[in-house]
């Protein structure tokens, strides 16, 4: 695959900080060839186990070419002068040099098989995909620009959920992303979210499951409670494969699972679907401006 | 243990003492009103040394007091509750109160997350710990609140959503979810009062609102000094420290603009004079509500969209430069 425009305009992508040539796959064990996993979108080629993708990645995976990025230079002060065992402004710095990026999640537009669709895509790699004041204000921000712009919204999450070392400010994103999300909602416009691994806490109880449709990424973990929370609560063995995204499609909580290869093609027939030819003259439902 | 009632119990021994004396000044020939004037004189002078300045630890645990006033006390305040129950799916979880009352005559939908007394109705509470079917309970009344054209009046009190399995299976995340964007575009006034604890995305799954008050010895927290503990630490044994740098105080969260109203509390906490800061908090409560009540649906929710959208912190950075 040729390197999108976009992405070549970013130089900061980040190299390998080792010289790191094989992986191993956490769970069947098997030593995969970096490159081999790469070209592999990061799939094991003997389990099928899917690792975390970065978000630039993800991007150039359900991008159809170009990425028109917006509030790209939005980073992360330090808001309540935080220090645990680091600086928070220390970690915010090593997060930078380690995934090329400047937050938790890279907004913008693009087309998806040729539907014009607005794309947030969280990182992992960046404070564990944590929202914080800016992830919360860049998806706001796409939110607020999907509907001037008449298209639909899909957002990717990869998240432990609020950031800590933001405090309240980071609590309150969950408002703030959702009172976009809601009035997003009136417009009749499609909003999609896809649950990758791991999505969780004040992610996934704002817009991660705020989506007319939710999908989930194959094994995914997926909750919100973290797992040790949970033990330490209740004392309980945990049931096989809780809160994968299979767990999460059983109990009725996603409407489908699909697989790392399959999600452009699924996304793009919901959102095709979605944005089909609606019974009605009005353009919007249920208007709530005066 | 709860450091503030191991703090407060020389001054109980001594108000014990003075009542114990005014009882006997009563009865006896005796004249004690000298004595009890001199114990007065330093109970107060006690009650400022202990509770004078606090530190947000100590408010945490302020915060939790066995006999702080719980939802229920504020409720049993309002004219004419009536409880409704049930998310009408799955079952009613008592950790969640709902219901309809009137406050200063207006008519209000109530939500509230209730704590117990005791170990008995701690269990059959939950802590104050709703699962997915409190939450959607919840969502169902706010539903109604719409509907039928009645402000939303929450009182939050709640170390937190409940983690289990079964909240799992059924979605926690997505009642949360769900609830706050619901508020975000509920077309009825909404005033939330903070309470007690207010712990993380269960505390704002009733807590979205237009006029948010908060005790002053209230906390809300986007996690509990507990768990920032053991996952920015490693370490279960920092929660102080925790406390400290998580800015979880009514006065911290004031200056953010995330409370817009701050109750002050009678020296060494609501507690002391429960009846009082009921009260209090009721006329606050209605006052609020009077003034919400005058705009339209859609100034309130333009209003309370400006709100939210301005809560954030941001910088500006070239990546390029960053990265390097």
């Amino acid at each position: 695959m040729p390197t999108p425009n976009w992405l070549r305009r970013r130089s900061a992508k980040p190299q390998p900080a080792d010289d790191k040539l094989w992986e191993i796959c956490p769970s069947c064990g098997e030593r995969i060839f970096i490159k081999d996993l790469d070209a592999r979108l990061r799939v094991c080629p003997k389990c099928g186990h899917h690792f975390r993708l970065p978000a630039l990645d993800r991007i150039a995976l359900l991008a159809d070419g170009d990425y028109e990025e917006i509030a790209e230079n939005l980073t992360t002060g330090d808001p309540l002068g935080w220090s645990d065992r680091v600086p928070y402004r220390e970690k915010t710095q090593n997060d930078r040099t380690k995934s090329g990026l400047l937050e938790a999640i890279i907004v913008g537009f693009c087309t998806i098989e040729h539907i014009p669709t607005g794309l947030g895509v969280m990182d992992f790699n960046f404070r564990g995909g944590t929202m914080g004041g800016v992830v919360g204000e860049k998806v706001t921000l796409l939110v607020e620009e999907c509907a001037r712009r008449r298209v639909p919204c899909v957002l990717v999450t990869a998240s432990g959920g609020a950031r800590m070392e933001e405090g309240m400010i980071g609590l309150m994103q969950l408002a703030k992303t959702s009172a976009a999300v809601e009035r997003f909602g009136e417009l009749g416009l499609p909003l999609v979210s896809v649950l990758t691994d791991p999505t969780t806490g004040g992610v996934s109880a704002s817009y991660g499951f705020q989506g007319d449709i939710v999908i989930a990424e194959s094994g995914a973990a997926i909750g919100f409670a973290g797992r040790r929370v949970i033990d330490q609560t209740i004392r309980q063995k945990l049931p096989e494969g809780f809160q994968t995204a299979e767990f999460l499609l059983e109990h009725g909580q996603v409407d489908m699972v699909v697989r790392r290869a399959d999600m452009k093609a699924a996304l793009a027939n919901v959102l095709r679907f979605l944005s089909s030819k609606r019974y009605g003259a009005a353009e919007t439902v249920r208007p709530k401006s005066a | 243990m709860n450091v503030i009632v191991e703090l407060e119990k020389p001054l109980l021994e001594l108000e014990a003492k003075i009542e114990g004396l005014k009882k006997l000044n009563e009865t006896q020939r005796v004249d004690f009103s000298a004595e009890i004037r001199a114990l007065n004189e330093k109970a107060v002078s006690l009650e400022a040394e202990i509770f004078g300045s606090l530190t947000p630890w100590q408010r945490v645990h302020l915060a939790r007091h066995p006999r702080r006033p719980l939802a229920m006390d504020y409720i049993a305040k309002l004219d004419g509750f009536v409880e409704l129950h049930g998310d009408r799916t799955y079952r009613d979880d008592p950790a969640l109160v709902a219901g309809f009352a009137y406050l200063a005559g207006v008519p209000v939908f109530v939500l509230a997350q209730q704590k117990g007394r005791d170990t008995k109705e701690n269990l059959y509470r939950s802590f104050g710990m709703a699962h997915p079917e409190g939450y959607r309970k919840a969502a169902r009344i706010m539903r109604l609140a719409e509907k039928f054209g009645k402000p939303l009046l929450t009182f939050v009190d709640t170390p937190g959503a409940y983690p289990g399995i079964g909240a799992e299976e059924r979605g926690q995340s997505e009642a949360i979810a769900t609830n706050i964007k619901l508020m975000t575009g509920l077309r009825v006034p909404i005033v939330v009062n903070i309470v007690g604890e207010g712990g993380s995305g269960g505390a704002l799954a009733i807590g979205v609102g237009d006029q948010i008050l908060m005790l002053q010895h209230a906390i809300y927290s986007v996690a509990s000094p507990e768990a920032a503990s053991s996952i920015l630490w490693r370490d279960s044994g920092k929660a102080e420290e925790a406390a400290q740098r998580l800015r979880l105080t009514s006065e911290d969260l004031f200056e953010f603009g995330i409370v817009d109203e701050v109750i002050q509390e009678p020296m060494g906490g609501a507690h002391r004079d429960a009846a009082k800061i009921v009260d209090v908090v009721l006329a606050a409560d209605a006052r609020a509500l009077a003034s919400l009540l005058r705009l339209s649906p859609q100034e309130l929710l333009d209003r309370r969209y400006e709100k939210y959208r301005k809560i954030g912190a941001h910088e500006e950075m070239v990546l390029d430069r960053a990265a390097r």
